[in-house]
This record gives C-alpha cells, structure tokens and sequence, in this order.
C-alpha cells in the first residue's frame, strides 16, 4: 500500500516555468560571544544569507524549508528602490517577520524537523523588489548540538509553491444558490440544458476519478508461496 | 504547517474526498441519488437541491457526516505539500531510522525461525488441510498443534530495550550525567503533557462531572447520575450520530450500550458486504497456509486461553486474527504509522518487482500478548464479522501506536515518557526510591501500557478505560493511569528494596477500580 502520494515536483503540468527562484543560500554564520573554542557555552543565534541574482530583484510570494531545531525565525530582506535603481544606496534592509516561532516549546522535539511555508501576507512589510534575503535563527535551549534550516526555497510572485493536490473545482467551490422558484412559469430551457450538462460532466467527471475498488488480495496469480523476508 | 488555513482546509477536504471516492459507502451514496431520481418530488429543474434534501430526509447526510468524521479522527491532517510520504509517518529522521533498525531485528529473527524449522512463510493448504479447517473453523481451540519450536518474535520486554536506547543525534547525550539527562529509562525529549495539560484535556473526568465508574456505584442512588446518563446515552444512538457518541462516552459507556455505542464512533455498521469481505478472508485462511498462523496459536495459547476472563473466547480469538493477518486493507494504516509492512518475494522469483507482496498480507508481524487486544472485544461483540471490523478499527487508530517507535503524542516512546515525568514530579521520593534500588517504574509499568491494560485489569474496569481511549481519541491515560497505579500503592513501595519485591506489589491489578484512581491523580492530588 502506497502512502497518499507525495506532491509531483513543483511545476508539473503548469505550462508557465515555475518551481523556486534560483539563488546561493550561504552556510550559516553562528554568532557567539568569546572564543568558539574554549567558550563552552553554545550560541543561540545564527544567520543565514541567501544571496538572489543581482540583475533581477525579486517579487517574493514564499519561503519554504524544512526545519532543524530552529526556535524563532526573523526575516530580514534587502529591497531596491523602485525609483532609484541605480543608487547603492538606494537598498535598504527591512525586517518582514520577527522571532516567528517553528518550535513552541523549544526544550522539545515540537516543530523541530517540520516543514514551513512563510507567505507574503504574514509579512510584516512589502517584499517586492528584494535582492537579498537574511534568515536570522534562534534557539534559546541549549540541549540542541546543531541548528538549521534545510531545503531553503524561495518563490516568486505569481507561482504557486509546491502544487496543491487537489481538483480544480475544490478551488472554487460555488456558493450555496436558493433553488429557484419555479412555480408559475417553465424553465428556461437554455438553464435547463445547461444544467443538464453541468450534470453530465458531473457525472463522467465521477466515472474518470473512480478509484480502483479494494478488491483485497494478496496473492500474485494464485499463488502466495514464500520462502524468507527480504531485507530491501 | 500549512501556509494559510484556507489552503489547509482544502487540502483536508481533497483528502478525504478522495479517500471517500474509493470506498463503498460512496458506491451507496450513488446509488441512493440515483435511485432518489424516480421519486416524484425530485424535479429536474432544482435537481442539485432536491437531492441533497433528499439524502438529508433519509439519513445519508448523517451517514455522511460520520463518514468524514471518522476520516478526521483516523488520518493526520496533511502535511506540508513539500514533506516527503516518509515524514508524513514519522517527522523525526532518527525515529524513523531507529524504527528501520527494529523492523529489520524482527525479519532477520523471523527468517532465522523458518531456516532453523525448515518451514516456508507461506505456502498453499493441501486440498485435505483445507476442509479439515473448514470443519474445525468454530473450534479451533480444540487443535493443539506442537507449537514447543515456535517462539514470539519478540516480547514488550524485548521493546523497552530497543526504547530505552533511542537517542537523538543532535540532543547533548554526554556520558557524564547532567541536567540534561533524563532519570527515567526514555532518554528523548518529545513533548509531553503536564498535570495542568492534563486537566484541561480530560477536563470531563473532573471531580464535579459525572462519571461511569464513580457515580454508579450502589451507595450513590441511580437518580443523581445514572439514569440520566442512561437516557442520554440512547439519545445518542438513535440519533446515529458519532461525534456525539465520541463525547458522550468520555464520561463512560453504561454496558448495555457500550457495543453500539463503541461501533457508531468508530463508524462500523457491519453490512451485508462487510460480512461478505469476512468471508472472503476466511477463505483466504482456509486456502493460504502462514507461519504466522503458528505464531498466533502460540500466542493465544500462552496468553488469554490462561486467563481467566478470556479463555472462553480461544475460538473467537482464533478466528479474528487469522482473518485479520490475511486482511489487506490494514495495509492502509502505514500511510501514517511509522512502521512498514514486511516484504518478500514469491518463491522462486527473487527481486522480481511484479512478483514482490507482503508479508504477512496485512504487514503485521504479531508479537507475544498481541491477542490480549482481541480478547476484551469478545465480551461486547458475538457476531464474529462485527468483532473483526471492531478489531480492525481499534488497531488501525490506536493500536499499533503501542508498538511501532515514533514521536506522536499516542505512540509508545511518548506514554512512556509521560508516565515517567508524571511519576517524577509527583512522587519524586518514589521515583528516586525505586531508581535507587534498580526498580526502574517503567520496568514495571511498560507491559501495562503495551497490552493497553488488557489482561491486568478487570474487564469492567478495562472498558472504563477504553471508552476513555475512543472518547478522546488518545492513548495518553494509559500513561496517566500507569502513574497512579504507582501512586496508589506509593506506601507499600516505598518499603521494598528490589525489582522483584516492587513486581510482586504491582503484580495484581485486578482489585483496581480505575476511574477512582484517575480522578484522584489528575484532580485531587496537590502538585
């Protein structure tokens, strides 16, 4: 028996190109207060810079990642100007998420190797035009040997992140309409057929998704023979 | 997590959509609509809304509703869309790996059994084996096959071991003690509930609520709690509806509704077609010839046929793991247990993928005392179809959490550690008492909560307990129940000065009652 199935990779069937942007995330810098080596005492913070192609800044929509025992996770993004391009200066540095929690008691496992979606709308400010982005990671409990963040991606405005696996008309699910009333008058035919073909659709559509029945067995063409377990 | 709640949402509806499509009660929900088109108060012009009135009138929506709210109680919400099939098992990488390691211990133990006996894991039933058990099917127990050379894949002692060496990598496991280390045996750190967690979760086994266990007692007169209760109770089952009966027996089950009540929160219904599926999977036992047909006998040999309340059930025991090993359906479970089924090859066709299946046909290996989770389904159920898909329901929500290693709060390694910290913070001189003198508590405690309690309470006072389980969907008051066994008999441990004189003072658990015991130690004891 197979788990529900793992989402396609991002962009399957999608004819825009899509799937995260491109970009060099940096290893983590730790900070830590006095010699790393003989100061026993671990550090809670460290800083993870993702560096974006310098030619063409970024609509952010998303931030995806797996986890690694970090607690708290600020967001800070680098944005161009939009009406001075050329200028340096014109960058400027803006924290969009402060101390966001990924895990609630951070002396646990809770949160600690989960997966997280971070979307424009828990922002704290506009993430458009972004050339850089910098993940600032906390974690308060010392129990912890190491802490990270894996499978860093970041998406661009207008896509999706990893496909959602559900129909299409889940998406847009028709509010309920009061049935109309009918008396003193015949339908409009027009409605009528249209109805009925809403219907039929309804109908194939039905027939198409049928999943194979569980017809239960466990033999392979009669026969259920077997010596020993297989290690693989 | 899920990025937005509106996304979170759909894709919790997508998933159980889907899982609906393929099952017969969708096959039934068709039918009815379509059948519902020749009544005469179904017009084409309002269709959509007819019908839907229709299924609402004649109590499928109903049936819908407990359909999805089984869904709801029995799959996890879904992932992260990025988390790999594996993580939605078991988010912990070294949980995983460590379940991986146990999971291969068990095979090789198996695989060494059939070289040592020279006997195949399956194989067909000569023509002659078949009807003899066809004609014994209703007496098996009276077969005493030589069973000496089979030995239980492993026992729950053998598990503690593999639990009590579980570490997380990246945790500070120094080989000095320090702070950091655990005093119990379960060294990793999940996140467990504490007292005030615990009340407020089990709020309804509060000292003021109404209880079956309590409150129906003869010295308390049946007019304060139990007639009522009673009433209510049938309330509930004729309006069918299972998110009421789930709430409804979290303050316990009165017996003579228990069965009833029990199958509509685990939505089993027992339809002709179930009964047909029964009988298709003894055919499948009458035709295929298992190992672990022998490890079964065995097991309900050395467990409920010796005890005293379940040894009349021998034959029914027989009867619903038999089927039950052959039932591939079960196979569905490992979508999000940690665990994963058994697999090999049809003779003669090693690494062939066309010709690879499962073993045994469910993908679970039984181990010793597994029948103990039968045995206690006898006393409410005699139809044997509806004992197997009671049976079934109970392992594919509750279970096999008690023995496969993964860090959700009902699984075993977390009952474990939150009997153990329960014991710590309220008996701290008894924790550190019987740790001094080797009696580590949950040496003693584990097999309890294993078995689910089944085989050392009374049976009364076990379904007590489990229709706690299914009322709140939850393993955790094993755990809670396991700590104030401990705290009830706090003096007399106190005073023993080994692992076996503290084994003999929890040795019969058969006098407890236990509601009063959980009540007392979430409610009435000063933290």
């Amino acid at each position: 028996m197979e788990a529900p199935a793992p989402s396609p990779g991002h962009g399957a069937g999608r004819p825009l190109a899509s799937g995260p942007e491109p970009c060099t995330v940096r290893s983590p810098v730790v900070l830590q207060v006095g010699d790393p080596k003989t100061d026993l005492a671990r550090p809670g913070v460290a800083v993870i810079d993702v560096a974006l192609p310098p030619a063409q800044p970024l609509d952010l929509q998303e931030i995806v990642f797996k986890n690694s025992y970090t607690a708290f996770l600020t967001v800070r993004v680098q944005r161009r100007h939009p009406c001075d391009v050329r200028r340096d200066s014109a960058k400027k540095w803006a924290t969009c998420l402060r101390n966001h929690c990924l895990m609630p008691s951070p002396h646990t496992e809770n949160g600690s190797q989960d997966y997280f979606s971070l979307t424009r709308q828990q922002m704290l400010c506009e993430v458009d035009q972004v050339t850089a982005v910098r993940l600032i990671l906390r974690q308060p409990s010392p129990i912890w040997l190491h802490f990270t963040l894996e499978e860093l991606q970041l998406y661009p405005r207008g896509q999706k992140s990893p496909q959602r696996d559900f129909p299409s008309w889940l998406a847009h699910l028709a509010p309920q309409r009061l049935p109309a009333n009918l008396q003193g008058g015949i339908p409009d035919p027009e409605k009528v057929s249209a109805e009925v073909q809403q219907l039929w659709v309804l109908t194939e559509m039905i027939h198409a998704n049928q999943t194979a029945a569980r017809i239960g067995r466990f033999d392979v063409d009669g026969c259920y023979d077997i010596n020993l377990l297989s290690y693989t | 997590m899920m990025p937005d709640q509106d996304t979170g949402l759909s894709l919790a509806i997508a998933q159980i959509v889907q899982r609906l499509k393929g099952s017969s009660f969708h096959s039934q929900l068709e039918r009815q609509a379509r059948i519902s088109l020749h009544k005469p108060e179904i017009k084409l012009e309002s269709l959509k809304e007819d019908i839907k009135e229709f299924l609402k009138t004649s109590g499928w929506e109903k049936k819908l509703q407990n359909a999805v709210y089984s869904e709801l109680n029995v799959f996890p919400s879904p992932c992260h869309p990025a988390a790999s099939p594996e993580h939605m098992k078991e988010p912990l990488v070294y949980m995983r790996k460590a379940q991986g390691s146990w999971e291969k211990r068990i095979l090789k133990s198996l695989n060494s059994m059939c070289t040592e006996l020279s006997i195949p894991l399956a194989q067909k039933r000569p023509i002659g084996g078949q009807k003899e058990l066809l004609n014994k099917w209703n007496e098996m127990g009276t077969d005493e096959p030589d069973l000496s050379l089979f030995r239980p894949v492993y026992a729950p002692k053998d598990f503690l071991e593999v639990l009590m060496n579980l570490r997380n990598p990246n945790y500070e496991n120094g080989d000095q003690p320090s702070f950091r280390n655990h005093l119990g045996l379960i060294q990793v750190p999940l996140k467990v509930k504490d007292i005030p967690e615990l009340r407020d979760y089990f709020s309804e086994l509060g000292l003021n609520i109404g209880q079956l266990g309590i409150d129906d007692s003869t010295q308390v007169p049946p007019e304060l709690f139990e007639n009522e209760h009673v009433r209510i109770g049938q309330t509930v089952l004729t309006e069918r509806d299972s998110a009421a009966a789930q709430q409804y027996v979290r303050q316990g089950c009165p017996t003579a509704l228990r069965a009833e009540l029990w199958a509509l929160i685990l939505n089993i219904s027992n339809q002709p077609e179930d009964i047909l599926y029964y009988e298709q999977l003894k055919s499948n036992v009458i035709h295929h010839d298992l190992l672990v047909d022998s490890l079964i006998y065995k097991d309900v040999k050395l467990t409920a046929s010796n005890d005293d309340y379940y040894f009349v059930f021998e034959d029914y025991l027989y009867q619903v793991l038999l089927c039950f090993s052959r039932d591939t359906s079960v196979l569905e479970h490992f979508s999000y247990n940690s665990a994963n089924p058994p697999k090999s090859y049809i003779r003669g066709k090693l690494g062939v993928e066309e010709y690879a299946v499962f073993y045994p046909p469910n993908g679970v290996i039984p181990f010793h005392g597994f029948s103990m989770y039968v045995a206690p389904l006898c006393f409410l159920y005699h139809e044997p179809s509806k004992l197997y898909q009671i049976f079934r329901e109970m392992y594919v929500r509750f279970f096999f959490r008690l023995h496969s290693i993964s860090s959700h709060p009902s699984g075993i390694v977390s009952l474990c550690l939150l009997f153990e910290t329960l014991l710590q913070t309220h008996l701290p001189q008894l924790f550190y008492h019987l740790r001094e003198i080797g009696a580590q508590p949950l040496r003693i405690s584990f097999k309890w909560m294993v078995r689910a309690f089944s085989g050392y309470l009374a049976t009364d006072q076990l379904l007590l307990l489990w229709d706690r389980i299914l009322g709140y969907n939850s393993l955790e008051i094993l755990a809670v129940l396991a700590a104030s066994v401990f705290a009830f008999r706090a003096v007399n441990l106190m005073e023993v000065t080994s692992l076996a004189a503290a084994e003999a003072v929890l040795a019969d658990l058969s006098t407890l009652k236990v509601m009063p015991l959980l009540q007392i130690f979430l409610f009435a004891t000063v933290t």
